[in-house]
């Protein structure tokens, strides 16, 4: 459908973009021609609404060997070795199709880390959901959980962790975010640039269908429950071809057959072709007559915007493309040589000698108008900030509440999830899935690499600013409590429609905060992705910036487990507990509400408990050390009882409320333990580190968990509090 | 004398790496990875058929793969008495080839399970197991969506008769109740040997667990056991 | 009435099928070069009370439309057979 009067709409361009399309290009374009600007221009594709945000973010330091703008960001980990890492959404595809929504995700984020040269070790995934008693929600959670291990499993990548919320706020449009880690050699990095002109651009992998045609720009659409027929076709994921392509990739990098490679993501050929000639700022053309078809009779703008998966694009010297060749037929895949690298800076698409579209590249990756969109401050922000918390103040019931919150769907465990994914697939997973971060051994060198991910939206909805600083400190300190120093993050930053001042206005505030506390800790973003649009029948998610943070061990033997490995242990509480009950999952528990002031965030001091629980593991001082999250002191304490049925008796004097004592969520706290034989030289490290601390208790072997608070007292078995959390999951998860 | 080891790769394996490694550490030997399409294999004393989703496990586990080239040459090899062991995919593989009885089906609650199990010693008078104490209690991980095992009457009669189930998913004391088979196993059967006992199938990974940093060394023994056997080691 | 419905599901010609496409290349792999366009699909019988016939095949398109098929991308056809 062609509209004459309007040719821009149906690309998705404003009359706007259009005008200055036919300023930039001098001329008017082609139908196909308009199709590359539209998809490129997208948000998905061209970041146009946010890019500004973007680059507050600090992107640099002495580990950073790649920051964004590439496939994936890489960091150096020590010992010759690097880390090439980035995080992914899937939101909408997940919503229609969450099986293959979710797989495909897995897939789309599996090819950027090995385009970087990097063989893919370990996943991660961060979801989030509607409440569960909504059948269609249980089938999304089931679906996506499937689709996740349905990739990860078979390509032999262990997913080690990641983190699952449910609100309401994701009843229709729930979130995917996808993070994958790879190693290479930090002397051997490729990267997508197509240079050298003569060499060959070869197509490799999946032939090409009607897949998911506009994905893209789906993805800078909002949901509703009238659009199914609007819909792209659903991309299927073929993890068998894939796991074919990565050994194939991975075998022509190691002989350096390739100066250069791509993956295909959003908008296929069209992103992947103006990225690589972009990037390099050469030209490249593509000839669609060679392009491997599944499908006949497919448009040439059909074939340029297709997202069909498990397709790379290599740039190849044309006296190695028949040694590329010969390992892709090894491994039974296609690879065509569908262009070449030309020297005129334009992005060309050709049938045989027709030229069907020209553009510069640069009008299509640097050229994007970039938008300052208006703020406005929510209705919601000043009301939500004022909270009666009598509910829980006058509660009373302190082991009863406590088992409710073990149980209920945010806290409880979520070995049913990760006991889907193999976790252990590759020997490097030695902290496995159900603590604070997981950790891996590191091939040929004694350090450990520790992975994470995190988000708190309630906190974000309810303080942007402080709200993302705390998912960064927060994944930090997942990090740390293994031992390990963070040392850069990615990030995925999901939010509704941003042409909402409101919405808007969380985004700009989320990122100021994400950029002053990967500042603060030193943990520059490498890279990531962002997510608008995030809507169903108009009601916006949570503002939902995820964090996926890696750190480095230096001795991984010096690892310090989250659970009590043994009674008699002192427990010490590191951090200060205020009378802190805003925006506290107790608080959500008992009244349904998300209100209150988002506890405070001292960055100075996050910093400093970060050194210590760096230096602390170094020197075998702690035996456990685990992190306060939501649930407070109360669930952190049971969360440490859990994997070694131990127990604790617990006495606390802080002058708070009991409340706020047991399950209050003040920031920067962790729950360690020490021998009697090292407790002086703990306390002494933490007087260094002027960390506020207290001696809590004991942790005993008799199963019981007794926390006295004045003349209040929770007292509960373990086993019971652990049946109860166990158990949760699974029951409300059932179809 | 030097083993002669070698670990198959098929598109789609992903534990091949892993039982090289394992193979390694636990025996300080080497093993060959041989790529599927090899039609003519020198006298391995031991091939590792390893997990991971050959041919995407598409159609059924193992189902396209044991029609590879190399296959042939296994079921040479295991003709002449040179011993085969399959774990995981590579279990369903030799089931699928005709080395090994029975079939492993979709788990019974239908999802994919990664998790330690426990596993007890049915016969350490194996060239497999013979490290182990009859009745040990082994954790060992399993990984799989398809693992659970079922024969016929008449095979089932003959392996038990003929102490060829090896290894059966147990509780933590030993015990043996159909619940601790978390795939829904047929008479909780984790592990078979061949008519000859010089094939071994099972749906476990010893070599996940065979290292102290990894969280156990119960796999160990598996490895030692085969070098022993093969080497003329220590027998108990 | 008792009827038996049997619901055919296929993913829609346009959607890519793994399993197909990799059955199709091993089977050419075994030397059988005159296969192609291999698909897979889902056969799903079921049996149900109903008043009467088209009432039957009612109940089973709204069924195999919400929950046997994914209209985004499988199609589905059914047959339905009256039961003694």
């Amino acid at each position: 459908m062609t509209d004459n009067v309007s040719p821009w709409l149906e690309h998705g361009l404003s009359e706007q973009e259009y005008n200055l399309v036919l300023e930039l290009l001098g001329r008017t374009p082609n139908y196909l021609e308009l199709a590359l600007f539209g998809v490129m221009w997208s948000e998905h594709c061209g970041y146009k609404n946010s890019k500004k945000q973007l680059k507050k973010l600090p992107t640099k330091g002495p580990q950073v060997l790649q920051g964004p703008g590439e496939n994936a960001g890489v960091v150096y980990l020590g010992d010759g070795l690097a880390a090439a890492f980035k995080m992914e959404s899937h939101n909408h595809p997940s919503a229609v199709e969450p099986y293959q929504g979710a797989a495909t995700g897995v897939g789309g984020i599996i090819r950027d880390i090995f385009a970087m040269g990097a063989r893919p070790v370990a996943s991660l995934n961060s979801l989030r959901f509607g409440d569960l008693d909504d059948g269609r929600v249980k089938r999304l959670l089931n679906g996506v959980v499937a689709g996740i291990g349905g990739y990860g499993n078979c390509m032999g990548i262990p997913t080690v962790g990641g983190d699952l919320y449910f609100h309401p706020s994701y009843r229709g449009n729930p979130l995917v975010n996808a993070f994958c880690l790879g190693l290479l050699q930090a002397d051997k990095i490729y990267k997508g640039s197509a240079s050298g002109p003569g060499n060959i651009v070869m197509l490799v992998g999946a032939r090409t269908g009607r897949d998911g045609i506009k994905g893209a720009s789906f993805a800078s659409e909002e949901l509703s429950d009238s659009d199914r027929d609007k819909r792209p076709n659903v991309q299927v994921g073929d993890p068998f071809m894939e796991k074919l392509l990565l050994e194939a990739t991975l075998e022509i990098l190691e002989r350096d057959l390739v100066v250069g490679l791509q993956d295909l993501g959003a908008a296929g050929l069209t992103s992947s072709g103006a990225e690589m000639a972009g990037r390099a700022g050469s030209g490249l053309f593509l000839d669609l007559d060679k392009v491997p078809m599944r499908e006949e009779g497919m448009l040439d703008w059909e074939i340029m915007l297709s997202e069909s998966q498990e397709r790379m694009l290599l740039v190849v010297e044309p006296s190695k493309a028949a040694a590329v060749a010969e390992v892709f037929e090894k491994w039974d895949l296609l690879a065509v040589e569908a262009g070449l690298v030309t020297d005129d800076g334009n992005f060309t698409v050709r049938r045989g000698e027709r030229v069907m579209a020209s553009i510069p590249a640069e009008l299509l990756t640097d050229k994007v108008p970039l938008y300052d969109r208006p703020q406005r401050v929510p209705d919601y922000y000043e009301k939500s900030k004022k909270a009666d918390f009598s509910a829980l103040m006058c509660h009373g019931d302190w082991a009863g509440l406590l088992k409710s919150l073990l149980a209920s769907p945010n806290l409880s465990s979520r070995a049913w999830v990760f006991e889907q994914y193999d976790s252990m697939v590759g020997l490097n997973t030695v902290v496995r899935p159900g603590g604070d971060g997981a950790m891996l051994r590191l091939p040929g060198s004694d350090r450990g690499l520790a992975l994470s991910s995190d988000c708190n939206s309630r906190y974000v909805y309810l303080e942007p600013r402080r709200g993302a600083a705390i998912a960064v400190a927060e994944a930090a300190l997942n990090c740390a409590v293994l031992g390990a120093r963070p040392l850069a993050l990615t990030n995925c930053l999901n939010f509704g429609n941003p042409e909402n001042p409101e919405i808007y206005w969380q985004f700009v505030k989320a990122t100021d905060g994400l950029a002053e506390a990967a500042a603060a800790l030193d943990t520059p973003v490498t890279g990531g992705n962002v997510s608008f649009y995030n809507e169903y029948d108009g009601l916006a998610i949570f503002p939902t910036p995820t964090i996926g943070m890696i750190g480095v061990i230096e001795h991984i033997g010096n690892r310090v487990p989250a659970g009590f490995p043994a009674g008699g242990l002192n427990v010490i509480l590191i951090g200060e507990s205020r009378e802190e009950l805003g925006a506290s999952e107790a608080h959500h528990l008992l009244t349904g509400r998300d209100e209150g002031e988002v506890p405070e965030l001292d960055l100075a001091l996050t910093k400093r408990l970060i050194n210590f629980l760096v230096a602390a593991a170094a020197g075998r001082l702690l035996r456990s050390a685990h992190d306060l999250a939501e649930g407070g002191l109360a669930v952190a304490l049971a969360e440490c009882c859990f994997p070694g049925d131990m127990g604790a008796a617990v006495t606390l004097d802080d002058g708070l409320s009991a409340a706020a004592a047991l399950f209050g969520e003040s920031q920067s706290r962790v729950l360690a333990t020490a021998d009697d034989a090292s407790l002086d030289a703990v306390l002494d490290s933490l007087e260094r580190y002027s960390l506020p601390f207290s001696v809590v208790g004991r942790t005993t072997d008799d199963g019981l968990l007794t926390v006295g608070h004045g003349s209040d007292t929770l007292r509960a078995k373990v086993s019971e509090l652990k049946d109860a959390w166990s158990r949760a999951l699974p029951e409300a998860a059932a179809l | 004398m030097t083993v002669k080891a070698c670990v198959l790769v098929f598109p789609g394996s992903n534990c091949d790496r892993d039982n090289v490694r394992s193979w390694e550490a636990c025996t300080g030997l080497k093993a060959d990875l041989v790529w599927h399409k090899e039609s003519s294999l020198p006298d391995y004393d031991l091939v590792i058929v390893p997990g991971g989703f050959s041919y995407g496990d598409y159609l059924r586990c193992g189902a396209i793969a044991r029609f590879s080239p190399v296959m042939a040459e296994v079921v040479r090899l295991a003709g002449l008495g040179r011993l085969i062991l399959g774990i995981c995919n590579g279990f369903q593989i030799l089931t699928e080839a005709g080395l090994l009885p029975g079939a492993l089906s979709r788990n019974k609650n239908l999802k994919y399970i990664c998790r330690d199990v426990t596993l007890r010693v049915e016969n350490n008078k194996t060239a497999f197991t013979s490290r182990y104490a009859p009745g040990q209690v082994l954790t060992i991980p399993v990984s799989h969506g398809e693992g659970g095992y079922s024969c016929s009457p008449a095979d089932l009669a003959a392996l038990r008769d003929e102490g060829r189930v090896v290894f059966r998913y147990c509780a933590a004391d030993g015990s043996v109740s159909p619940d601790d088979a978390p795939n829904g196993s047929l008479d909780n059967i984790a592990g078979i040997l061949g008519r000859r006992g010089n094939v071994l199938g099972l749906m476990p990974h010893p070599e996940r667990l065979a290292e102290e940093i990894l969280g156990g060394t119960d796999g160990r023994a598996l490895f030692t056991s085969i070098l022993d056997a093969l080497s003329g080691g220590p027998k108990s | 009435m008792k009827f038996k419905a049997s619901v055919n599901v296929m993913l829609k010609p346009s959607v890519l099928d793994p399993q197909g496409a990799t059955l199709e290349r091993a089977l050419k792999s075994m030397g059988h070069r005159n296969v192609s366009s291999i698909r897979v699909g889902k056969l799903i019988e079921l049996t149900m009370d109903c008043e009467n016939q088209e009432a039957a095949a009612k109940l089973a398109d709204d069924w195999a439309d919400k929950l046997l098929a994914n209209p985004n991308m499988e199609n589905y056809s059914l047959t339905l057979e009256k039961l003694p």
